[in-house]
């Protein structure tokens, strides 16, 4: 039970550590900066969030580790964060998709997780769910202004869209672990969360002219450590600092 | 009352990004005890990533050596978690007063899509006008959006609900 405890914690910890360094490279890249800071703001609640997940983890692990020995000393097949969020900035419109894709599922599972029987996760989840509601509110906004927007705003979101779509069916996918954490009551049952996000995004879809995506099969395979190849990139450049100067404070 | 000094103590110490509040019109700080003679400080983050967590803690205990307590520990609670409805009148008074307009709406439910109907109108801080509006919903720190008054045509932050 506890390595279940420990598994989830770092799936969730890794999702949000993931996402805040490809929220930060917009760092002075913003398209104008207001949405510069929105973006930062965002990467600065995924950091947080990340770190309380991962200070969990670490309660719960065997090992003398810290979080930042999580964060920055694992090789990449240890990660454990959902494939969506590897996803890079190529566009805005993919930043923006990628955000809300992540932000609907944070607002479903976060609302789920605040009624956990682990009272950590339920703290964890209380706190960040108020942080959810103000990113999703941005991150739908956009949908809309683009979807709804020019010809070429409509034609680049909903590239994004079909794009980004491929690697949600990873978000639902329960690995045994997780299957035990859910007979518990200590998280809900993913596969009732696919249909409550499903029908939450195409409510937006719908607003903001949209269609919906069809594929055959989606990708799966973050619980087991399969990742995209953008992952090893990412990792090369965030582990450089602490894998050269192993004790470096700032 | 030990606690009683503590509390004193406290109410001195500024919030580093906001300086005219003080950390307890903030409302972080949950409880006050003791270990023997060590005072354990409890405190309870803003928001999840926010920087000056970090500060918080090490305010506190400069502040309580400055004074004369040893081995001061400042643990982190989050539950129940931070809500701007914590913040005091008077620190809300001391917000307006330096320019950014207090939390206005009250931190229950709020609609995370297509939320435009729950936008209240946010009173601006120079003239008191309601004529404004929301410019972006993240400002120059996690705990503030950006506003501008149509009136008097100044932007301004305000210090958002949570
Ligand atoms: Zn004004």
């Amino acid at each position: 039970m506890k390595k279940d405890l420990y598994n989830f914690a770092i799936r969730m910890g890794d999702t949000s550590w993931i996402l805040s360094h490809r929220l930060c490279e917009l760092c002075s890249f913003g398209p104008f900066l207001e949405e510069d800071l929105a973006m930062t703001n965002v990467g600065l609640d995924h950091i947080g969030q990340a770190e309380e997940w991962l200070n969990y983890a670490c309660e719960l692990s065997d090992e003398d580790v810290d979080a930042d020995f999580l964060a920055y000393r694992r090789k990449e097949k240890e990660y454990r964060n959902v494939q969506l969020v590897e996803y890079p900035n190529d566009d805005f419109a993919y930043v923006i998709t990628r955000q809300f894709y992540l932000d609907v599922y944070n607002y479903l599972l976060y609302t789920k997780l605040t009624q956990s029987k682990d009272a950590t996760f339920a703290a964890i989840a209380q706190k960040s769910l108020k942080e959810v509601k103000y990113h999703l509110r941005h991150s739908s906004n956009w949908m809309v202004r683009l979807g709804d927007g020019t010809e070429e705003s409509h034609e680049r979101v909903q590239n994004a869209v079909d794009d980004l779509w491929f690697y949600t069916g990873d978000l639902f996918v329960m690995p045994e672990s997780e299957q035990n954490l859910a007979k518990e009551g200590i998280i809900p049952n993913l596969a009732d969360l696919e249909a409550d996000w499903e029908k939450m995004v195409l409510e937006v879809f719908e607003k903001a002219g949209i269609n919906k995506p069809s594929y055959e099969v989606l990708a799966s395979g973050s619980f087991d450590g399969q990742h995209t190849e953008y992952l090893g990139f990412m990792l090369c450049e965030m582990q450089y600092l602490p894998n050269k100067y192993q004790d470096a404070k700032w | 009352m030990k606690e009683t000094r503590i509390w004193e103590i406290l109410a001195e110490i500024p919030d580093p990004e906001i300086p005219v509040l003080t950390i307890l019109d903030l409302g972080i700080v949950r409880k006050v005890a003791f270990e023997g003679e060590a005072p354990i400080i409890t405190i309870t983050p803003t928001y999840s990533g926010c920087p000056a967590m970090q500060r918080f803690e090490s305010d506190i205990k400069e502040a309580m050596t400055k004074n004369g307590y040893e081995g001061t520990e400042v643990p982190m609670v989050y539950d129940p978690a931070w809500t701007t409805d914590w913040i005091t009148e008077e620190g809300r008074r001391k917000l307006k007063e330096y320019g950014i307009a207090p939390p206005e709406e009250s931190s229950a439910d709020k609609k995370a899509l297509f939320y435009e109907d729950d936008i209240v109108n946010v009173t601006c801080p120079r003239c008191n006008s309601k004529n404004t509006k929301l410019e972006s919903q993240f400002g120059s720190t996690a705990c503030k959006a950006l506003y501008k008054c149509n009136d008097c045509l100044e932007p301004f932050e305000y210090f958002k609900c949570l």
